[in-house]
């Protein structure tokens, strides 16, 4: 039901002929309106039969509202909200309050989830922070079938006698609750940038987890702990997650400045007038997007990005800037020199120590060419250690095709410039990399 | 630890034949071993992943909460029980004696917690409905007397311990200050357990201990990523100094200094940080100063000395998009203005100047005065500081020299060694420093 509902507006947005599943965001608004039609109708329903409990229903909404308030970017561009998730997850498991038993619906808890976000995304659209509806509706969603399982079990005798039993379940509802938010988000974001499923949902899961660990220990908690203390454990079992949040805010915001710092100082090249304005961040803004084409997982992307931005950062010791900057025309030996200056500096940082490594390898050709010259057997291919990382490959092919199209936005210029990299895949780079730069390359001309 | 003095050698002995004693006097009958046995292991986790805050003996973690747990659940030698398991954590680091004393303090502490909790008519055992609100005074009498003694017995044994040099262990009251704080909050978690093991039995502890240690985790991480970008800003100031031999380190002096005169004035903590990364990127905009400027040796054109002019908005202009404090920015950007108005790239005056600029100003002056140029050696301290007094209230701001000359006066100043200039044509030589107030740049006269 929800698929037809949501395909239906994605193929009329966009022209007929790419599938919804080619469109960008298409995914996205899939997801949206499906959690949009599952809301309407909870609320349709929730008002047709009255709310139980107000009391109680008002407390987790002003507790989900503030959650959404205190939103959270994770490393990666991840906005989640930690409180709001567990406050909604804990009302959906809820089975008693001090000593009264709780009997409201799933649609109840879909209702009251989603005024609660709808309230806490209020403060962020006055200060003119756009809501970031997919996230909700991801949360949404995973709540709402925590809610449909569980909220029909609730008022089975057998799980309110027997604690053993219920809190199996309710754990395993968590983690649920918790892998399904993993698995939506990976697939938006595999919509979004192009990414693998597999290699999205591994990254996802290893950002998320230890949140999310958090998260589902305290909804657990707050949800038990309403037996003993009544609504007093909202308020008591959402300090210890707000303690994370605190700590996790921290985290995310030096991982933020580091990346703005090493794009920032990665420009001194070009103000010093080594390369060319806007090299560096073209350079590993394309970078990224083939490592990501070919698979890359995130902490490799990381120091994939941070390499391809420094990539030049050798050219400091150059007592002349190269003309143009372009290190694809000068000979290999001075291409060498200013790679292994660029390593020695990212090694002085000791922290960076495979960064420096792929800059110092990044002008290595991908075949050992003495070896095919010699034809033995057609291309001799060197055993693994001797090649360059993936990473390097990646920054080579990147670096050559940025030094031969520059800022320019000419598709032919760029087809071309493809061309030439192909023509030296015998023995300069990579295959597999050029295939992934065209794709890329090819994206971005349709986009344009 | 080192050899220690006889003084705190009897000051161990006490704790630890006070807490042996105490202990071995039980009574040990009706005593609940299950919830000894499962708090134990949880302690013994928790601490085998303690978080070291600084180098040093400090570290924290949550096992005072499943102490707290241990004095409602088991009383006070089971919470005695639990206490020593901290020692048994598989933590690397502490000495046989360190881990001794350990067991010992905590043992001793969480005993007089438990005795406590008696004392102000607190029930051993499952707290049920009817136990609220009146076990929450007694339990807070515990927690109160489990921190106290626990800082106490510990504030003690570093007194005594102390490095003989006399430096200041101000670090060690203000962090216990701290973690006196935070010690209470997580005491607090210990009542929960109790209350929530008659829901969900031994989940109990764990569930509650879940998201602290999570939160532990994050700390972590941002303390080792903290330390990586420290290193790499101060690795990528290097390379833009590499290329001259004679600043070479300049950066990383200035942010020090910058530091030391922040530190004077009792800048906040935030604030001081920011200061420190603004020293280290003060001259990243020189980068865009033409190398044959700077190696000019005669007197500059009008142009040469405009492009010199230019390198704070260059520097600005790199450094815009990090997200530092507004501050920073804008003390990278004004870190030539002069107090009379004569600096430049603005030709701010007086308190127009932001206050970074003029603490940057001060340091950068002074490193460069100690240093050796191509035009003359290094300058003794002494000497420089005379030059900083002497252009006091016309270049610099009277009360950061003042701040400042009183810093080295207790800190000292690690000046920068005298560059080897190898014979290569990779070195590049600057013939003039724009940053020394003793030989201001030389213009042409226009005419």
């Amino acid at each position: 039901m929800s698929d037809l509902a949501g395909r239906t507006p994605a193929r009329s947005s966009r022209e007929m002929r790419r599938y919804p599943w080619q469109v960008r965001d298409s995914g996205q608004l899939l997801l949206v309106v499906a959690a949009g039609v599952w809301l309407v109708a909870a609320v349709a329903q929730t008002a047709a039969e009255g709310l139980q409990d107000p009391r109680i229903a008002i407390a987790f909404g002003a507790l989900i509202a503030f959650g959404e308030v205190l939103r959270l970017n994770l490393p990666g561009d991840r906005e989640t909200a930690p409180i709001g998730f567990a406050g909604a997850l804990a009302y959906a498991l809820l089975i008693n309050v001090g000593t009264k038993f709780v009997q409201h619906s799933a649609e109840q808890v879909v209702t009251v989830a989603a005024i609660g976000m709808i309230i806490g995304a209020l403060p962020h659209l006055a200060v003119g922070r756009p809501a970031r509806v997919s996230g909700m509706a991801v949360r949404l969603l995973c709540v709402a079938c925590v809610a449909y399982i569980f909220r029909p079990l609730a008022s089975n005798s057998a799980v309110e006698s027997h604690w053993g039993l219920a809190v199996t379940l309710m754990t395993a509802l968590t983690v649920l609750a918790l892998l399904l938010e993993a698995v939506l988000t990976a697939l938006l974001r595999v919509d979004e940038q192009r990414a693998r499923f597999r290699v999205a949902l591994v990254d996802e899961m290893r950002v998320q987890l230890p949140l999310g660990a958090a998260v589902g220990a305290s909804a657990l908690l707050i949800a038990f702990a309403a037996e003993v203390m009544g609504l007093a454990a909202l308020a008591v079992f959402t300090a210890p997650l707000l303690v994370t949040q605190v700590a996790f805010r921290r985290y995310a915001g030096i991982r933020a400045t580091y990346l703005q710092t090493v794009r920032a100082l990665a420009k001194v090249t070009e103000i010093g007038g080594y390369v060319e304005a806007g090299h560096s961040e073209r350079v590993s803004r394309l970078a990224v997007a083939i490592g990501r084409e070919l698979g890359i997982h995130e902490p490799q992307l990381l120091e994939l990005e941070y390499a391809a931005l420094m990539h030049d950062i050798g050219q400091l010791s150059l007592h002349d800037p190269i003309p143009g900057g372009a290190t694809v025309l000068v000979s290999r030996q001075d291409q060498q020199r200013i790679a292994e200056l660029g390593a020695d500096v990212i090694q002085q940082a000791q922290v960076l120590g495979s960064v420096a490594e792929i800059v110092r390898r990044q002008n290595e050709p991908y075949r050992d060419t003495d070896h095919a010259a010699n034809g033995r057997a057609g291309f001799a291919e060197p055993h693994q250690g001797s090649r360059p990382p993936l990473s390097s490959r990646i920054i080579k092919a990147a670096n050559a095709f940025d030094d031969l199209v520059g800022s320019s936005l000419d598709p032919g210029r760029a087809a071309a410039a493809v061309q030439r990299l192909r023509l030296d895949t015998a023995s300069e780079y990579d295959p597999a990399t050029v295939e992934a730069l065209s794709r890329v390359v090819n994206r971005r001309s349709i986009l344009l | 630890m080192g050899k220690l003095s006889r003084v705190a050698l009897l000051y161990i002995g006490a704790v630890v034949v006070s807490a042996v004693v105490l202990v071995a006097r039980g009574p040990f009958t009706g005593l609940r071993w299950q919830y000894v046995v499962f708090l134990g292991i949880l302690v013994i986790v928790s601490e085998s992943r303690a978080t070291q805050l600084r180098k040093g003996q400090l570290t924290w973690s949550p096992s005072s909460a499943a102490m707290l747990a241990s004095v409602v659940l088991a009383g006070p030698v089971g919470a005695a029980i639990v206490g020593a398991c901290t020692a048994l954590g598989l933590r690397r680091g502490p000495s046989i004696l360190q881990r001794v004393f350990n067991t010992a303090m905590y043992a001793l502490s969480a005993y007089l917690a438990g005795r406590a909790f008696l004392a102000l008519g607190g029930q051993v055992g499952l707290p049920d409905e009817q136990s609220f609100p009146g076990i929450i005074a007694p339990f807070a009498g515990a927690a109160l007397v489990l921190v106290v003694a626990n800082h106490g017995l510990l504030s003690g044994v570093l007194w005594l311990t102390r490095p003989p040099d006399g430096t200041p262990s101000g670090v060690g009251v203000g962090l216990s200050g701290r973690l006196l704080l935070s010690d209470l909050g997580y005491a607090a978690y210990g009542l929960l357990i109790a209350a929530l093991w008659s829901v969900v039995g031994f989940f109990a502890p764990l569930l509650v201990l879940i998201p602290l240690f999570v939160a532990r985790w994050a700390v972590a991480q941002f303390a080792e990523q903290q330390k990586a970008y420290e290193a790499t800003v101060g690795a990528l100031c290097q390379a833009v100094e590499t290329k001259d031999f004679y600043t070479r380190g300049h950066s990383d002096r200035v942010s020090r200094g910058s530091v030391m005169i922040a530190r004077e004035i009792g800048m906040r903590s935030e604030r001081v940080e920011a200061i420190r990364y603004a020293g280290m990127l003060h001259d990243v905009g020189k980068l865009g100063v033409p190398t044959k400027v700077l190696q000019k040796t005669g007197k500059l054109t009008e142009e040469e000395y405009a492009a010199i002019q230019l390198h704070p908005m260059r520097g600005l202009d790199i450094v815009r998009e990090i997200g530092f404090l507004d501050e920073a920015l804008a003390g990278i950007m004004h870190h030539h203005e002069r107090i009379d108005g004569r600096g430049y790239p603005m030709g701010l005056a007086g308190d127009e100047i932001p206050e970074f600029a003029r603490v940057l100003a001060v340091a950068d002056a002074f490193d460069s005065m100690t240093s050796t140029r191509s035009y003359r050696g290094a300058r003794p301290v002494a000497e420089a500081i005379e030059e900083l007094r002497k252009w006091s209230g016309t270049q610099f701001d009277p009360a950061f020299v003042d701040a400042f000359v009183a810093a080295l006066k207790r800190e000292g100043w690690l000046r920068s060694e005298a560059p080897v200039i190898p014979a290569d044509d990779l070195a590049t030589v600057t013939a003039q420093d724009h940053d020394d107030p003793g030989a201001p740049l030389r213009v042409i006269d226009s005419l």
